[in-house]
């Protein structure tokens, strides 16, 4: 930066009474053209030729194939738009989605918040493995993760079988194949959002506040509550927010654990194939649509969070 | 702290164990509280994570180690591996470039418009992962805009490989773009300055100078985007059609056999994409543990 400055000055010092010599024209023309550039000048090359590779690979891989989507949409008649978003299994399929991702976003609120808060404050043995499980369910593959998860809770093996009603507990709970075994699915998918979106913001605590608090006389559970989880709210809403996001477009770890049935446990993302299964295009292009619409609004949200948290608190 | 502790341990009558759970810091919770909350989340984390993990290799290896390996004989299988290794070498590969070049155009330069660009190239992450493979059903299906053109010329992309790695590539794309563009920032072009003064051309300078500088985070980028393209499901499966041996990869094979109640197979394959996953943490763990300065966003994903 430093060097560009003092490159550019002698440079318009030296243009200056040039131009005032050649006359007006090119000083009118020369100061407005800096001002209007695109770019800031850099002697770095190269910016046309990526900047041109990244706009097209991004339009022809992300941009168009988005774009066909909304066009298809927006070519349907309106009455038939509002008859497939106003149907009752699409309307239950969005319902079974948002439902159990809410749930699932606020369980991994409470338990998203002990993980990490566990990770940043104690010293305990095995905490760095505990630390690099927790990235687990990014790298685990959604559809090995389903089958997993089915078979732990399915009735005849594992935890479905202790909970059920010939399981040691005789609790007659079924957790597979019910609105719960998504829950669970989602919560799994969902836990390192929570986890890795608080965990720098508390590891950067200033924990001088926490000892101002002590020395005014705050006990433990008061400096928790009123000093130190206010501070985290920004993270943990744009953590919530993340694991929403992605719990509500999750397919393959669902889908396994998940009975399928119309009206009652089929996912958003599940009627969207069964429609194109079916060759209903339309009714898939306003599912989709609507997802894609919530993902935006979403995004946006969690950019107007993290906006709201820089002026509140510096940077996240 | 500690000879704080020891302090009142002289002139407290109580008995010391006692004492561990009367006092505690101002600024840290009491023993059994500290306990209690390691106890919740080590068991959550058990439960939730680690215990998916375990079943996988457990129901692989249920019906013995023969059973386990002859999961891999069968034909399909091996054509399902062959195929996700081949998806992986070419969507990689593309989105390595495109991050690289994305980083450098992102990271390098000042101009207007950019952080709308950022936005757009983490769009695939909030976008469904169904919603992302059928996008290019409207576009190469049979219905779609290039579809009556494609079958006229008797080009397949639709539940054909084409579909799959474009799939892929989409829901892969941010992955090594947006580890390389703080990192890139943070690096400032300092380097490549005093590089591009001592009279390197462009290529040499990146070559010489950016990549070096770069090159964990990039592997880091490189690893997880090969994780998530190897193990992608629900965009490859709107778009693969689902046939046995040609167009099925680990993953939709895994969910047919899983559908046949072959569970001892579905496992099999299973647990060689659980090992991916553990080996890819492993690498990602050690890289943040080695060179955690040379890597940017190391705790967001």
């Amino acid at each position: 930066m430093a060097a560009s400055l003092t490159r550019s000055r002698p440079n318009s010092l030296a243009v200056a009474p040039a131009l005032v010599a050649e006359g007006p024209v090119r000083t009118a023309i020369h100061p407005a053209k800096a001002g209007w550039s695109f770019v800031k000048p850099s002697v770095i090359p190269g910016f046309p030729l990526t900047l041109g590779y990244t706009l097209t690979y991004l339009s022809l891989i992300v941009l168009i194939p988005l774009a066909a989507l909304f066009l298809k949409s927006a070519t349907l008649p309106w009455d038939q738009i509002v008859k497939i978003a106003t149907a009752k299994r699409t309307l239950m399929a969005l319902w079974v989605s948002f439902g159990s991702s809410l749930l699932a976003a606020v369980v991994n609120i409470v338990f998203g918040l002990i993980v990490a808060w566990v990770l940043v404050r104690y010293k305990f043995i095995g905490r760095r493995l505990l630390d690099a499980i927790v990235d687990l369910p990014f790298a685990l593959p959604t559809a090995v993760a389903g089958i997993a998860l089915s078979t732990i809770y399915a009735e005849n093996s594992w935890i479905g079988w202790l909970v059920s009603t010939n399981g040691p507990l005789h609790l007659g709970w079924k957790i597979a194949y019910t609105p719960a075994g998504i829950v669970i699915a989602l919560i799994f998918v969902g836990l390192p959002f929570m986890v890795r979106t608080v965990q720098p913001v508390l590891e950067e605590f200033e924990q001088e506040l926490e000892e101002a608090a002590a020395t005014l006389g705050a006990n433990r559970w008061q400096t928790i509550t009123r000093v130190i989880l206010p501070r985290l709210t920004p993270a943990i809403l744009t953590g919530f927010s993340l694991a929403f996001a992605r719990a509500v477009g999750e397919y393959g770890s669902v889908i396994f654990i998940a009975n399928n049935l119309p009206n009652q446990s089929e996912i958003a993302p599940l009627l969207i194939i069964i429609r194109l299964n079916e060759f209903d295009i339309p009714s898939a292009a306003v599912i989709a649509t609507i997802m894609l619409v919530v993902a935006f609004v979403m995004l946006l949200v969690i950019n107007l969070i993290q906006t709201w948290a820089r002026r509140r608190y510096g940077d996240l | 702290m500690a000879i704080f502790e020891q302090d009142v341990a002289v002139y407290d009558s109580r008995r010391p164990d006692e004492l561990h759970y009367a006092h505690s810091r101002p600024t840290s919770e009491a023993r059994w509280v500290k306990w209690t909350l390691i106890g919740i989340g080590v068991a959550f984390m058990l439960l939730v994570v680690v215990l998916p993990l375990l079943v996988v290799f457990i129901e692989a290896f249920r019906k013995g180690v023969g059973a386990y390996f002859a999961a891999f004989v069968d034909r399909d299988a091996r054509a399902a591996i062959g195929l996700t290794l081949l998806v992986a070498a070419i969507s990689v590969p593309l989105n390595l470039v495109f991050g690289v070049a994305a980083a450098w155009a992102l990271a390098k330069f000042e101009f207007k418009g950019k952080t709308f660009l950022t936005t757009l190239i983490d769009l695939p992450f909030s976008v469904s992962p169904v919603v992302s493979g059928m996008v290019y059903v409207l576009i190469f299906g049979a219905q779609g805009w290039f579809g009556p053109w494609l079958e006229a010329h008797h080009i397949k992309i639709i539940f054909a490989i084409p579909a799959i790695v474009l799939a892929t590539i989409f829901v892969t794309f941010p992955f090594i773009a947006r580890e390389l563009i703080p990192l890139m920032q943070d690096q400032g072009a300092q380097d490549e300055e005093a590089a591009l003064s001592l009279g390197a051309t462009g290529w040499q300078t990146f070559w010489r100078v950016t990549l070096p500088n770069i090159k964990w985070g990039l592997l880091y980028g490189v690893l997880l985007c090969n994780a998530r393209a190897m193990g992608e499901f629900g965009a490859v499966s709107v778009v693969s059609g689902h046939i046995r041996g040609l167009t099925n990869t680990m993953p939709l094979h895994i969910e047919t056999l899983y559908n046949e109640y072959d569970f001892a197979g579905a496992f099999a394959v299973a647990s060689l994409l659980a090992l991916l996953a553990l080996v890819t943490l492993i690498v990602k763990t050690i890289l943040e543990f080695r060179f955690g300065d040379e890597l940017a966003g190391t705790r967001k994903h």
